[in-house]
């Protein structure tokens, strides 16, 4: 499993960091977090709100950071 | 709110008004169509991609969802992009139809002129 943390590096964007973190720990599986800064890299996937997280290619949110119940369930 | 998020300049503190056009085959959906880009290069809001609503591509859909504003612009009473958002589970939008403001489908110039004219309609929606 792959997951993309899109966001420059605000405030807002490290809790999303954070909150995937806190969930992959919490669940215990092996996941690969990658953290896309770049504009145009979120324009390809159609992302032009951020914070986004990215599972498998999927957009699971954009413009907020998730809760950590939310990215537990998207990683189960 | 937190000031580094007001001084970022990221995406982060308000989504983006976003307008979609039908931009169908007709003269009015071209119509509809030049003047949402209109609109975007002139700073009013960012034009969206409809077909990726009717694809249901995730990033597209996420990011419709956390906008600011969105507005929908139909050349005609057949309301397709109207229709497409709603589908696609979006109901809080504003919609502009150029029939309604006296453009004829299949007899619509589409000139500088005419876009100026929807673009200043559309810009009330937007504000």
């Amino acid at each position: 499993m792959e997951i993309k943390v899109c966001g420059p590096g605000c405030p807002n964007c490290e809790k999303a960091q954070k909150t995937v973190e806190a969930a992959i720990a919490a669940k215990g599986v092996q996941v690969t977090v990658t953290k896309v800064t770049d504009f145009q890299d979120m324009a390809k996937l159609g992302i032009f709100s951020t914070p986004a997280v990215v599972i498998d290619g999927k957009v699971k949110c954009a413009g907020r950071a998730p809760k950590q119940s939310e990215v537990e369930a998207w990683i189960s | 709110m937190n000031p580094l998020q007001a001084s970022c300049g990221c995406a982060c503190s308000a989504g983006p008004k976003l307008i979609f056009s039908c931009s169908g085959a007709a003269d009015v959906g071209e119509l509809a169509d030049q003047a949402a880009r209109t609109l975007t290069r002139d700073g009013h809001g960012k034009m969206f991609c409809l077909a990726g609503i009717g694809g249901r591509v995730s990033g597209i859909l996420k990011s419709t969802e956390a906008a600011a504003s969105i507005l929908a612009i139909d050349g005609c009473a057949l309301d397709c992009a109207e229709k497409s958002l709603e589908e696609a589970g979006i109901t809080r939008f504003n919609h502009l139809r150029l029939t309604n403001l006296g453009f004829e489908k299949g007899k619509a110039n589409v000139n500088t002129d005419s876009i100026a004219q929807v673009v200043e309609k559309a810009k009330l929606f937007l504000s």
